[in-house]
């Protein structure tokens, strides 16, 4: 989908703050909600790891951006427990005194089509074209690179095709490659010629370039 | 229903957090101390300071940096560092003339074993959107002035490699042992937006 975690490239936003020994946990709760991830992902086996990213991409998108880090992750745990039928919606809101905000469901037609590339098309110094997908449903392809032409630099080793794992098809295992892109192929006017981008890409993202 | 616009304020997220640890534990589905095992985990063992330790190898034994920069992983689980988001490990070697800088667009990708679970900057819409777009000035704003002439490549860690950078050791340590030269290695430096520097 083309949503609002898609952050990268995006104009408008302002300093970064680093925060000096900070710690893993700010609050109890923040703990309590990494446990409980995974508790649905290796105990309970609720939903795996690429559901996971997609209920939190499902996030209204003035929510995701006014959410910290751990609100996105109990809103997305919640959503997806919720959607699995383990916890009502109802029971949370009961539980938590107030209304307890979770995620939009998964869209109808979700993923893109293609056949599955079970052997690595691409080497080292071969040059690609990202395809210009716009999947509804979840995808690891950001949108700054679609229709953008790179070379890959690496070839790793096959995973699991997330486009197929968050929506419960069968495992589908393709290699992923890391592309660079010249930062003039990316942002045109403004980039300098000694700045590169490095995106890890599956294989069924990619075309062969010329 | 959920949207967040309207007018009535959602619980507060510690009550949210609470609401939905209680519920699952009332199922019975919740294995005694599990909650417990996992944040004393992430908060003990997933730690940048593993990172540090073989930052520090890798300065001091040409053999070791060697086969950490041929195969990150195996030369992170040398000395221990292993397991869940450190599967695939790749390491970026910083020179005097390239510097390497470390993001995650989408959400919050992060080598655990070796850089701990990310600090909230690194997940903030604020880094993420700008690093790729505009790497030399933010960095610059984040404290790391890179002279014009050097070249920077940004890793997007969009799918299951996990990346570290091997930040450059700094003059003035001639001598120092590979405990001292762990102690001044920083998470910032092994993501990218910072230097190490001792002077």
């Amino acid at each position: 989908m083309d949503g609002i975690h898609d952050l990268g490239g995006m104009s408008g936003f302002g300093a970064v703050n680093v925060e000096r020994g900070e710690p893993v946990f700010h609050q109890t709760w923040e703990g309590r909600v990494f446990g409980l991830n995974a508790l649905g992902v290796a105990v309970l086996t609720a939903y795996n790891v690429d559901e996971y990213r997609h209920s939190v991409e499902r996030m209204d998108p003035v929510h995701y951006l006014a959410a910290s880090y751990y609100e996105r992750m109990l809103t997305g745990i919640a959503t997806l427990l919720v959607e699995k039928g383990v916890v009502t919606h109802a029971e949370l809101e009961a539980r938590a005194g107030g209304r307890f905000p979770i995620s939009r469901p998964v869209a109808p037609s979700r993923s893109i089509d293609v056949s599955p590339r079970e052997s690595a098309r691409f080497a080292v110094g071969d040059t690609a074209v990202v395809r210009d997908i716009h999947p509804a449903g979840h995808t690891r392809v950001p949108r700054y690179v679609r229709g953008k032409r790179g070379v890959v630099v690496h070839v790793a080793p096959r995973f699991s095709f997330p486009d197929a794992a968050a929506h419960g098809s069968p495992l589908r295992l393709e290699h992923t490659y890391h592309v660079q892109f010249q930062a003039a192929e990316l942002w045109a006017e403004a980039a300098a010629s000694n700045e590169v981008v490095i995106v890890d890409l599956w294989d069924s993202y990619l075309e062969v370039g010329s | 229903m959920s949207d967040p616009r309207q007018r009535v304020s959602p619980a507060p997220v510690a009550e949210r957090a609470r609401a939905l640890e209680e519920a699952l534990v009332a199922k019975e589905i919740v294995p005694e101390g599990f909650i417990d095992m996992v944040t004393a985990r992430a908060e003990q063992e997933l730690s940048p300071r593993n990172g540090a330790r073989v930052v520090a190898r890798a300065w001091v034994d040409v053999g070791y940096r060697a086969r950490l920069l041929a195969d990150g992983t195996a030369a992170c689980a040398e000395l221990g560092f292993h397991g869940p988001q450190g599967e695939y490990i790749v390491v970026l070697e910083n020179t005097p003339t390239l510097h390497n800088v470390i993001v995650c667009t989408q959400c919050s990708c992060t080598a655990w074993p070796v850089l701990g679970l990310p600090p909230d900057w690194y997940k903030s819409p604020e880094y993420r959107a700008r690093v790729v777009r505009e790497p030399r000035a933010l960095l610059r704003e984040m404290g790391l002035d890179l002279p014009e002439g050097v070249t920077i490549r940004v890793w997007d860690t969009t799918a299951e490699t996990r990346y570290m950078v091997l930040p450059l050791r700094p003059p003035g340590t001639e001598g120092w042992s590979e405990e001292q030269l762990a102690g001044i290695v920083t998470r910032e430096a092994m993501i990218g937006v910072a230097k190490i520097d001792v002077s």
